[in-house]
């Protein structure tokens, strides 16, 4: 059957129409279609894996950063802490220092007025030793002339020096 | 790109234009009976002339350059137009009998109706030339287009062309044959877009399409030859250690009675067969089918009107079912085509160590 049996002259076409477009499409078509595909899908993969390492990195940086402000608020709170400790403390040491520093003063200032005191109490002492040597004299030169009176004075002065 | 559609149209307006000049009419004597095995085979077979369609009695037919060789006269091109309806020409003349039926013959010095070489770019040869030239022409429209948008995924027409390229070569082609899949990706994926657009182009019942080119032995027979020569050239020493000193006992591979070296030898022959006959046999069936109901239309006009018009309808109905279903048949031959191909490939290529591995197993 003529159905069954290949025509010469059509073995020849297809054989010449196939090996042309074999040769054609594997220089110039399927290569280029190919590659460019893989290379597409390879630049998506790429950039897929690259996003994938940012956002790792990203992350990284967030969790260091968030390490790094819980840490600087920790210090925070320990440098609060502290600070109000040395501010009570000093206050309580000026305190105890102020006060120990007038007890001081008041204790000099009680002393040097002891002090003038007594040098007071000493002058006033001479010159009231002084004075009655004068007044003495002055009341011995005036009154010496009478004997009488001399001794009257006398008893009179003795009496009150003993009174006093 | 609108320029490059424009360019296309043109050429293809230019094409049809070159042969419509020559398209010929003829009055054709009442025909008595209608023949729907003549109409079938008329169709699917091969032919000189392009019919197109007889309108008022007239056959429309674009005639083709024939091409033989005579060892008389050697070579001869002219106008299948000079040969129809029965004329002769410097002593070719059409076979209307005989086992040239339909053929360029020629009377030999003996006075034997015999066949020169017949190179004729016949309807099928033709239609061959037409589709490879879409084929490149598409496949290389893509391909530039590549070029041009590096890094782009592509859109509609060319994306579905990439659809296809991409699921070939990593569904089928990869998993087939194995590492090297990729020396032979370009042969296959060339066979599967040469199939499938040669199925489809025979699909179109107008001009361009409507050849039986894949359900023609001739184009199934040259695929699957280059089919089995990749297979055996390409075939690794493991191949051949296993077809002609297989891994069976003795008796079974002995020089007195080779049984298994026997039957692994044909094996490489019956392979191709298989590829050749299948997609031949699909595709004629299929245009055969499709062909037999649009002739049922005719042979039930001449009955009564209520049989005619519901065979009609159902021929009609029947006709479009089979021709979805065609279009399935186009792309799953084309596709088990290159995946057997792939296969055998595939098994042609087996390495020695994993064949130990399997013995040891």
């Amino acid at each position: 059957m003529s159905l069954l049996v290949p025509e010469t002259g059509l073995l020849f076409w297809m054989l010449l129409a196939f090996c042309v477009v074999f040769f054609v499409l594997a220089k110039y078509g399927w290569p280029v279609i190919v590659n460019m595909v893989e290379k597409r899908s390879d630049f998506i993969n790429e950039s897929v894996r690259v996003a994938e390492e940012a956002k790792l990195q990203l992350d990284n940086i967030k969790a260091t950063s968030d390490a790094i402000i819980a840490e600087a608020h920790q210090k925070q709170m320990a440098i609060l802490q502290e600070a109000a400790e040395l501010k009570s403390k000093m206050i309580e040491d000026a305190k105890t220092k102020a006060s120990a520093e007038a007890e001081k003063i008041i204790e000099s200032a009680r002393l040097s007025i002891q002090k003038e005191k007594d040098e007071a109490m000493k002058d006033v002492r001479n010159q009231v030793v002084s004075l009655s040597i004068d007044i003495a004299e002055k009341v011995i030169r005036q009154k010496m002339a009478d004997q009488k009176e001399q001794v009257a004075l006398v008893e009179k002065l003795m009496d009150e020096i003993s009174i006093s | 790109m609108k320029n490059k559609t424009n360019i296309l149209k043109i050429f293809l307006l230019l094409i049809v234009a070159m042969f419509t000049t020559n398209i010929y009419a003829t009055e054709t004597e009442e025909s008595e009976d209608f023949k729907p095995g003549e109409v079938i085979f008329g169709h699917t077979g091969d032919s000189y002339e392009w019919h197109i369609t007889k309108m008022f009695d007239k056959e429309i037919a674009i005639p083709l350059p024939i091409i033989v060789y005579s060892q008389t006269k050697g070579f001869n091109v002219f106008c299948y137009s000079k040969l129809h309806g029965g004329k002769e020409y410097n002593g070719f003349y059409i076979a209307k009998e005989g086992d040239f039926v339909g053929k360029v013959v020629e009377i030999n010095a003996e006075g034997n109706e015999v066949r020169p070489l017949d190179l004729s770019l016949t309807k099928n040869a033709l239609a061959l030339l037409i589709n490879s030239f879409l084929l490149v022409f598409i496949i290389l429209y893509v391909a530039k287009w590549y070029k041009k948008n590096p890094m782009t995924a592509p859109k509609g027409f060319r994306g579905a062309v990439e659809m296809l390229t991409m699921s070939i070569q990593d569904d089928v082609i990869k998993p087939s044959v194995g590492k090297d899949y990729k020396k032979f990706s370009p042969y296959l994926l060339t066979i599967f877009f040469f199939i499938f657009i040669n199925n489809l182009m025979g699909l179109i019942p107008l001009f361009p399409g409507g050849a039986n080119t894949t359900g023609n032995i001739a184009i199934t027979c040259v695929l699957a030859l280059i089919t089995m020569l990749v297979v055996n050239i390409f075939g690794t020493k493991e191949y051949w250690k296993d077809i002609f000193v297989p891994a069976v006992p003795l008796w079974l591979r002995s020089p007195i009675f080779p049984l298994m070296p026997a039957l692994e030898l044909f094996g490489v022959f019956t392979k191709p067969f298989a590829l050749m006959i299948r997609l031949f046999a699909n595709i004629l069936a299929g245009h055969s089918i499709i062909l037999a109901f649009v002739c049922l239309i005719f042979v039930v006009a001449k009955m009564s009107a209520g049989i005619s018009v519901t065979m009609t309808a159902v021929a009609v109905v029947f006709t479009i079912f089979m021709n979805f279903l065609e279009l399935l048949v186009a792309f799953i031959q084309a596709y088990v085509f290159v995946m057997l191909a792939s296969v055998f490939i595939g098994l042609a290529r087996i390495e020695p160590h994993e064949e130990k591995k399997i013995i040891k197993e």
